[in-house]
């Protein structure tokens, strides 16, 4: 049965719970509400939450495990030959999955009895023309092998499904009956329901737990695998990266890190005067009137998508760069090649981080002490030397803060560097080359139909885990100091 | 200043004038004066130069992407003669067979309007897009009870001729371009002038379906329209009610333990992470290990979704926060049990703040590009509608950021003109979404 299906039947049974909890309730209160414990509705939805919860879960837990189950059990009916074959495991299994699917399909749309599906032999049919007349292409002739397993694949998911809908099932009729008998005058529904709503609210917030285990489990596993089959040390020191598919490439991380070092540090050259010069503006010298118009506007470049700045950089600021710095350019100084550089990449970046440095710094102004402006105010100091030698020292700390999480998201950004800042890895210091960086690389290494078992794929979650560290730790201790800068003056 | 106090005996000795006089600046004051006006004018010239780079931002997309919701197109009569019909369908290549007969329509119809050319049918074909073969067909196939009849096509014109009536092509650049020569763009010109050929509002680009690389003309953005729909569907139905209720637990009933420190800390480091890095989640979470289907909806909507839970549950907290705890005492007074007052008293007024916060999320997962590109939701062609909800959800389909990503892949002036014109799309949803939460602000704002 349909796993839809299933959570449909599951939905009903708690409804008609519902209905038959409360009137039971109601009942043995003899239709007195006054005499029921709790009020009638929570009778009801204690049936409900018996017959749903634990049937969803168990539901969701066993449509994830089962195939694993199954691919485990069969994967001993595999012949070493057929591994060696193949060149290895994943790839004998995907064939099976893919030719008990076919069956599957065949069946489903009435081409194969379902006996025949289970008896068939390849010595007797072409199964490959047979499953291509139902829609089902395979890349080459059925063995007799993947087939013996395509089929023990089919069963044990069959008989999978089967005890799945019996449990499932079961579990919610079995919770409800259980509810009901329960549910009497003196039960203490709202007790257990309210008690049950909180598991349900302490299960949401883990899911924050859980996405960031996700997080480091996928990188991890995968970064170990890739370890297995590219030295480390070739990895973190190499100072080439040229991936080939075709094997014996060279992986090292070095021009990667600094091309995204150089992008980000441009783009902080950019963000950082504007933003804070923003900052101090808007806090001390503006008008309310004035900062509320222009508060708004420069915040509205934060709010615009990453792959719009992106086209921005590839298409007019690279091409405007190029027509200043290019070799026939206005200042003739031969210095760019293409259009997409380093300095067309970190420009745009630094547009975009402005708002982030401009608000950030606003807020940590702000909450510098009314006291110490007026003191130093008082002494007979400008509004300008007050700011330069009182507020800025004073909110130094959380600025900093503000900048390494400025840093952090220019280093993690993506979009503009796929398209703004080239595809070649060099280790160079002219601002005007081509450089890649760390999150491109991930995307060039990703996309389109990777098996995840070359190294050439495998590097992408290398690199995505010394993404994740960096910034994870950038985020860590700015918002360290913040808290400390904070915890000054509160 | 100092005068005053210093000689009470003594009158001031008229030549001892240190402090200068009060309505004249002495140097140094000046001096410091200057660098007051400068440091203030410094921060004006950086609040004009960020708002400089909005409107460079504004004027490029403006600019660049309004061309792309006109198309030009070139009206004629085509006589679907029943023989010729019979023979085309008849044939192997059919297509290629209607073609023909649009090319003796266009001779035809150049001739009645009265422009005489030297070329040769399949060379003034060049004019029009590849795919009107099979337009052709399409509307015999449709309603056959045409054939035999003089049928009026309204026929896109290939992208260089639309190209050229945008100004993106010029007459220099077709010295280059083995297809079409300046004669072709005589032709055109003329064609305008009678109004053959016209420049119109294209409603395909917002509702059409992606094309192949060579033909600009045919692409639209509408089925990445509706592959961003179903992922905003998912976002909202898996993100919303975890976030809410992530945050009420963390806001009202989290005792103070490790277990809510380390919720907390997670929750504001998922905040933090790059998006590109759920990306890598969805890629080895939702494909490789559960084995979904690669460039679905779903998979996107569910790998944003994790994403947009932080945003939620920050803005939802704020607002639970917001809600005084009179409110909650007062609750508790007449009786009420604490998850009484959360859901009863507590959530209701906070609703308007939690849904401000959820429709900034929602626009931010909208524009998302990174993760997409990881789940595979580019490098192919969107071409065909989902037919029905769980199609929707499960059918390879791009969205719109990861279209205009792949537009801006072909490297073709024409395809970049869609996308600068799919980022104004992009941005009008955006902008729609953001007016929404400011006016629910506006509307529900309590001050307590």
């Amino acid at each position: 049965m349909p796993v839809l299906w299933i959570l449909a039947i599951v939905l009903v049974v708690a409804l008609v719970g519902f209905v038959l909890g409360r009137q039971r309730a109601l009942s043995s209160g003899q239709g007195d509400i006054r005499n029921l414990h709790s009020l009638p509705s929570y009778y009801g939805y204690n049936a409900a939450l018996f017959g749903l919860v634990p049937a969803v879960l168990v539901l969701a837990v066993w449509t994830v495990v089962q195939p694993l189950v199954v691919q485990n059990s069969v994967i001993d009916l595999i012949p070493e030959s057929a591994v060696e074959d193949a060149g290895n495991l994943s790839l004998v299994m995907s064939d099976v999955r893919r030719v008990a699917d076919g069956l599957d399909v065949a069946v489903a749309e009435g081409a194969m009895s379902a006996e025949m599906a289970a008896s068939l032999r390849t010595d007797f049919t072409d199964v490959r023309t047979r499953l291509g007349n139902v829609g089902v292409a395979l890349g080459s002739d059925v063995t007799q092998d993947t087939l013996r397993v395509a089929q023990r694949y089919r069963e044990l998911t069959a008989s999978g499904n089967v005890l799945k809908t019996i449990v499932v099932l079961g579990l919610s009729l079995g919770l409800t009956g259980l509810a009901l008998l329960r549910t009497s005058a003196q039960f203490r529904a709202r007790n257990v329901v309210e008690q049950g709503v909180l598991l349900l609210l302490l299960a949401a917030a883990c899911i924050a737990i859980l996405t960031t285990l996700g997080i480091v489990l996928s990188l991890i596993f995968n970064t170990i695998e890739f370890f297995q089959l590219y030295r480390w040390t070739d990895f973190f020191f190499g100072t080439t990266w040229s991936p080939s598919f075709g094997g014996g490439s060279e992986l090292g991380i070095i021009p990667l890190l600094w091309g995204t070092l150089y992008i980000s540090l441009i783009a902080l050259l950019v963000a950082v005067p504007i933003g804070l010069f923003s900052a101090v503006y808007l806090s001390e010298y503006a008008s309310p009137r004035f900062r509320s118009i222009a508060k708004p506007l420069l915040e509205v470049l934060a709010g615009i998508p990453t792959i719009v700045y992106g086209l921005f950089a590839l298409l007019t600021v690279g091409p405007l760069l190029v027509s200043v710095f290019g070799d026939n350019g206005t200042l003739g100084l031969g210095w760019m090649q293409g259009g997409t550089a380093v300095m067309t990449a970190g420009l745009v970046m630094g547009i975009m981080l402005i708002p982030f440095v401009s608000s950030l710094s606003d807020d940590i102004i702000n909450a510098v002490p009314q006291a110490m402006r007026d003191g130093s105010l008082g002494l007979g100091a400008t509004h300008s030397e007050t700011v330069r030698q009182v507020i800025l020292p004073a909110a130094l700390p959380g600025i900093v803060g503000a900048i390494l999480l400025a840093a952090s998201r220019a280093i993690g950004e993506t979009m503009i560097v796929v398209l703004g800042a080239g595809a070649a890895a060099r280790l160079d210091l002219n601002p005007f080359e081509a450089m890649t960086t760390v999150t491109a690389k991930i995307v060039s290494q990703l996309t389109g139909d990777t098996d995840f078992t070359s190294p050439e794929a495998l590097v992408a979650f290398a690199l995505g885990m010394t993404l994740f560290v960096i910034t994870l730790g950038l985020n860590v201790f700015a918002l360290y100091i913040v808290r400390k800068y904070r915890e000054q003056y509160e | 200043m100092t005068d005053a106090t210093a000689t009470p005996d003594a009158a001031p000795a008229p030549h001892r004038k240190k402090g200068g006089s009060l309505l004249e600046l002495d140097a140094r004051t000046r001096k410091r004066n200057a660098a007051e006006a400068r440091f203030k004018a410094y921060g004006v010239i950086a609040i004009t130069i960020g708002l400089l780079f909005l409107v460079a931002l504004l004027f490029a997309i403006i600019r660049n992407g309004i061309p792309a919701f006109t198309q030009t197109f070139l009206t004629m009569e085509i006589v679907l003669d029943e023989e010729t019909v019979e023979a085309a369908e008849g044939s192997i290549v059919a297509t290629s067979q209607y073609r023909n007969m649009v090319a003796e329509a266009l001779q035809v119809k150049l001739a009645d309007v009265g422009i005489e050319t030297d070329k040769e049918p399949r060379d003034l074909m060049l004019m029009l897009s590849p795919g009107v073969g099979a337009e052709v067909r399409r509307v015999v196939q449709e309603s056959p009870e045409l054939i035999g009849e003089t049928v009026e096509f309204r026929f896109l014109t290939a992208s260089r001729v639309d190209g050229y009536t945008k100004g993106r092509v010029q007459r220099e650049d077709l010295a280059r371009d083995r297809n079409l020569d300046a004669t072709h763009l005589d032709i055109v010109d003329e064609l305008m002038d009678q109004g053959v050929v016209e420049r119109t509002f294209n409603l395909a680009f917002i509702t059409g379906s992606d094309a192949s690389e060579s033909r600009p003309e045919e692409a639209g953005i509408g089925v990445s329209m509706l592959g961003s729909l179903f992922m905003m569907i998912v976002v909202l139905v898996c993100a919303l009610p975890v976030g809410v209720a992530a945050s009420i637990y963390l806001e009202e009933f989290a005792p103070k333990n490790r277990l809510t420190d380390f919720i907390e800390v997670n929750i504001s480091n998922l905040a933090a992470v790059p998006s590109i890095v759920f990306g890598i989640l969805g890629l080895a979470v939702f494909i490789q290990f559960a084995h979904l289907p690669q460039s679905a909806p779903l998979v996107g909507g569910l790998t944003l979704a994790l994403m947009t839970l932080p945003t939620i549950v920050i803005s939802t907290r704020a607002s639970l926060k917001a809600v005084p705890p009179s409110i909650r005492d007062a609750a508790l007074g007449v009786g009420a049990s604490k998850m009484q007052a959360v859901f009863h008293h507590v959530l209701p007024l906070a609703a308007p703040g939690i849904l401000t916060g959820t429709i900034i999320g929602l626009a931010q997962a909208l524009g998302e590009t990174a993760p997409l590109l990881l789940i595979g939701m580019v490098g192919f062609i969107a071409s065909n509608y989902p037919d029905g909800l769980a199609s929707g959800f499960l059918d390879p389909n791009s969205a719109m950021p990861a279209q205009i990503y792949e537009w801006a892949k072909r490297a073709d002036p024409a395809y970049y003109e869609r996308a600068w014109g799919g980022i104004i799309i992009l941005l009008a949803f955006l902008m729609t979404m953001n007016i929404i939460a400011i006016i629910l602000r506006r509307r529900f704002e309590r001050r307590w």
